[in-house]
């Protein structure tokens, strides 16, 4: 214990006269340790709240963008000149999109089943689909050659028993057996899916459609679709309007309420590190008040409490930072099952913010009790 | 004594009472406007997601198979079964009818354009689009009758209803028609390929007709003419006829009670499936309000719109938490210094015999008082806060129900003694000497 005692002492003796302005400060924080810790626990709660309200506010965007994707494509290209669309097209979208997005292909013509009744028949490509167009209602998807996938609609005409049946276009006759049935309550119902390649081999039609689903907000959208218009000449592009509108619309309203309850959110947290704050100081005024009587100039008292109040405000903002991260990541996993990507940027706001706060709270009680006698304030009233 | 305790101490510190006073009535505020926000949001976001269109479709129930690529029948339009006009204001009479924002029918029907017509006013350039095609000296093309914004009753009750509101966004260059006149829409794509403009006349299967405007859809509609559902019954010889109708309705997002077999559920079970907007109930209202029909759910929609509505109400749900956390910890806050402000009174009081409940009742008293205050204000200023961001973002009201007041009170309450009692605790435990001599 002596030991201790005299190595302490001579770090004392040994520490330059500067460091009686941080023993200040950590003497401050130590021996009121309660005070020190709500305040601090203000601020740590006021940091998170804000760093996770403005990641997501940042983040929301793009997580509903995602989920509108679901709708299916908001893009169309179509033949401009005739009816199907060169052979390399799908090709060339895929070149354009680079994992941008999902494109299907869609054949089609009207075909006749084995008593002469017409109905038409759609070659797609399988695994695209199911990405596209997560709410077909599926039993099952072909897996191999010459099976179909057949709208509840057409399955009581064309397969009532689920056997196999036989399709003619042209006088070309195709054997089919179901592999499925797709509702989607749309004019799929009523339609007999085929792959691609059967279709192709059958008919020799090329696909008419296709459709891409085109990830990103609204001019990057635009963007890729500028690039598949120069990428393919002949093919009309253009933009499924309600899907798009519908996304614009409900993208702009749930940011705006989001920014507005970011916005009462932050103000009432920076409302309570306020009112904590200012209390703490100014139950330190006899603190304030020997320093004085002792002959501190305004200028040290002034930034004895504003550094205090500045290393709190960091300490409360970086703690409370990675704090909010958690909670947004939380909140992005509970909710969007995908976890909220850190958004540095936030960082400097929310110090720069937890700062100003601290500040203010700190200058508004000194600069009332600047006006007083130590000795009044030292005499307790 | 102690009301008058209470009642000096609001009359003397005026302003330590009104710091946490604010503290308290901003609380309450935020709350108030978050939890506005958060029961109406599901509602608002639902009426946006109506603009993508309609969500449930219904169809003759003997309905025989669609031969249709790009909008186009392939069929002749005399095929199969229809269902009945005079059945159509009885979509206003199910159960959930103020779920459904709007409804239009439709009836396609193929016409023909005299080929003197067509080139007379056409721009010479040859395009050849799927949907048209030429036979001889004539070109047949889809009409496609509906109702643009047409005034139905429903026993006493008016309502208007149609394209217009059903898909808001279709653009028309020049007027709408009117649904009980000889006017038509045309096609962007059409009135370009027939020359035809605003105001312009055109036959039809023999009947003269007048454009009053161009639509542009970005859909099949570019292709097709668009008249008043009389006009397409008469060309079709069958008055009274509907091909479909499209609906759109406000749905709870489907869950797992929503997709069990309706036939399978037994009586309170039965009920309350039936009486909760999932899609398919009000699909099977729809079925049972008109005869001979059978309407389904578009999926598309229907399933898109219920994933969408579900992330966006537990967003903000998660986000009120986070705002009552907030104002529960702003208020305490307050409170905490309010009350250790208060150290030397506290001294005082137990210095002349006070007990530590006395003291602590006083202090209780005090903290309900300005609760029931600040919820009062807060509760009044949170509401116009909703209602402006309802104004402001969604263009509608966001009230909020005055039955939320007791509810908000409680909250309120609850939260200001929860918070302040750490600090009364504190208080109540000093020892008066060191607490006069003011060296806590």
């Amino acid at each position: 214990m002596s030991h201790q005692a005299k190595g302490l002492a001579s770090s004392r003796a040994n520490a330059k006269h500067t460091s009686m302005f941080v023993r200040m400060l950590m003497r401050a924080a130590v021996l009121r340790r309660g005070r020190a810790a709500s305040a601090l626990f203000a601020m740590v709660v006021a940091a998170a709240v804000a760093t996770a309200m403005l990641n997501l506010y940042v983040d929301v965007q793009a997580k509903l963008q995602r989920e509108f994707r679901n709708y299916g494509a908001n893009v169309i290209l179509v033949g401009k000149t005739s009816t199907s669309l060169p052979a390399d097209a799908l090709a060339q979208v895929d070149a354009t999109l680079s994992g941008r997005g999902i494109a299907a292909p869609f054949a089609l013509v009207v075909a006749r089943t084995a008593d002469g009744q017409p109905i038409v028949v759609a070659g797609t490509d399988f695994d695209r689909v199911k990405q596209l167009n997560h709410w077909w209602s599926v039993t099952a998807w072909p897996t191999s050659e010459k099976q179909a996938l057949i709208g509840v609609r057409a399955l009581p005409l064309v397969s009532p028993k689920n056997q196999a049946f036989d399709l003619s276009f042209q006088g070309r006759t195709l054997h089919v057996t179901p592999a499925g049935t797709v509702q989607t309550g749309a004019s799929e119902d009523s339609r007999i899916y085929i792959s691609l390649a059967d279709f192709i081999s059958w008919t020799g039609v090329q696909p008419s459609t296709i459709e891409v689903a085109a990830s990103g907000n609204a001019s990057e959208v635009a963007g890729v679709m500028n690039q598949l218009a120069q990428a393919i000449p002949s093919a009309e592009v253009r933009p499924v309007r309600q899907i798009m509108e519908g996304e614009a619309r409900v993208l702009g309203k749930t940011r705006a309420t989001l920014l507005a309850a970011a916005a009462l959110i932050i103000l009432t947290a920076a409302l309570c590190v306020l009112s904590t704050l200012m209390g703490w100081v100014f139950d330190r005024r006899r603190d304030f008040a020997i320093m004085k009587a002792l002959g501190a100039s305004e200028r040290l008292l002034n930034g004895f409490f504003a550094a205090e109040a500045a290393a709190l405000g960091a300490t409360g903002a970086l703690i409370g930072f990675l704090l909010g991260i958690g909670i947004a990541a939380w909140i992005g996993r509970a909710n969007f099952h995908a976890p909220v990507v850190p958004r540095l940027g936030v960082l400097p706001i929310v110090l720069v913010g937890s700062m100003a706060v601290t500040l203010i709270s700190a200058i508004l009680p000194i600069s009332l009790l600047r006006r007083v006698q130590p000795a009044v304030i030292l005499r307790g009233e | 004594m102690f009301v008058r305790l209470v009642y000096e101490s609001f009359r003397r510190q005026k302003r330590r009472k009104i710091l946490a006073g604010a503290a308290i009535t901003l609380g309450v505020t935020v709350t108030t406007a978050m939890i506005g926000v958060a029961t109406d949001i599901g509602d608002k976001i639902n009426r946006e997601l109506r603009t993508i269109g309609a969500n449930l479709v219904v169809t003759p129930q003997e309905d025989t198979l669609d031969v249709e690529i790009g909008g186009v029948n392939l069929k002749p339009p005399t095929d199969g079964a229809f269902l009945s006009e005079a059945d159509l204001p009885k979509i206003k009479g199910i159960f959930w009818h103020n779920n459904i924002t709007a409804f239009a029918p439709v009836l396609p029907v193929q016409v023909t354009i005299p080929h003197d017509e067509v080139s007379q006013h056409g721009d010479g350039v040859p395009r050849v689009s799927p949907p048209l095609r030429d036979v001889g000296n004539r070109r047949d093309v889809t009409l496609v009758g509906t109702y643009f914004a047409k005034t139905l009753f429903y026993g006493k009750e008016d309502f208007i209803t149609g394209v217009k509101s059903l898909y808001p966004w279709w653009k028309v260059a020049g007027a709408w028609p009117d649904d009980g006149s000889h006017d038509v829409l045309i096609g962007e794509h059409l009135a370009g390929e027939l020359g035809k403009k605003t105001g312009d006349p055109i036959t039809l299967s023999g009947r003269q007709f007048r454009v009053t405007g161009v639509l542009s859809t970005g859909g099949t509609e570019d292709n097709e003419i668009l008249a008043p559902l009389a006009l397409a019954q008469e060309i079709l010889g069958k008055p009274d006829a509907v091909k479909r109708v499209y609906v759109s309705a406000l749905t709870k997002p489907e869950d797992a009670f929503a997709r069990r077999d309706p036939k399978s559920l037994s009586g309170a079970i039965y009920d309350r499936w039936y009486c909760t907007p999932y899609p398919q109930a009000i699909a099977l209202q729809l079925t049972e309000a008109m005869s001979h029909s059978h309407a389904e759910q578009i999926r598309q929609v229907a399933q898109n719109e219920g994933a969408v509505l579900t992330r966006i109400e537990g967003l903000i749900f998660l986000i009120t938490l986070a705002a009552l956390f907030a104002s529960g910890l702003a208020v305490s806050a307050a409170m905490a210094t309010a009350i250790f402000e208060r150290r030397a009174e506290v001294g005082l009081m137990k210095a002349l015999g006070a007990g530590k409940l006395a003291v602590a009742s006083v202090f209780f008293a005090e903290a309900a008082l300005m609760a029931l205050i600040g919820g009062v204000v807060g509760f009044a200023i949170g509401s116009v806060l909703a209602h402006q961001i309802g104004q402001s973002i969604f263009n509608s009201q966001i009230s909020i129900s005055p039955v939320l007041l007791p509810v908000i009170l409680a909250i309120a309450v609850i939260v200001t003694f929860a918070g302040s009692a750490m600090a009364i605790r504190r208080a109540v435990s000093l020892d008066p000497v060191f607490a006069l001599r003011g060296e806590l």
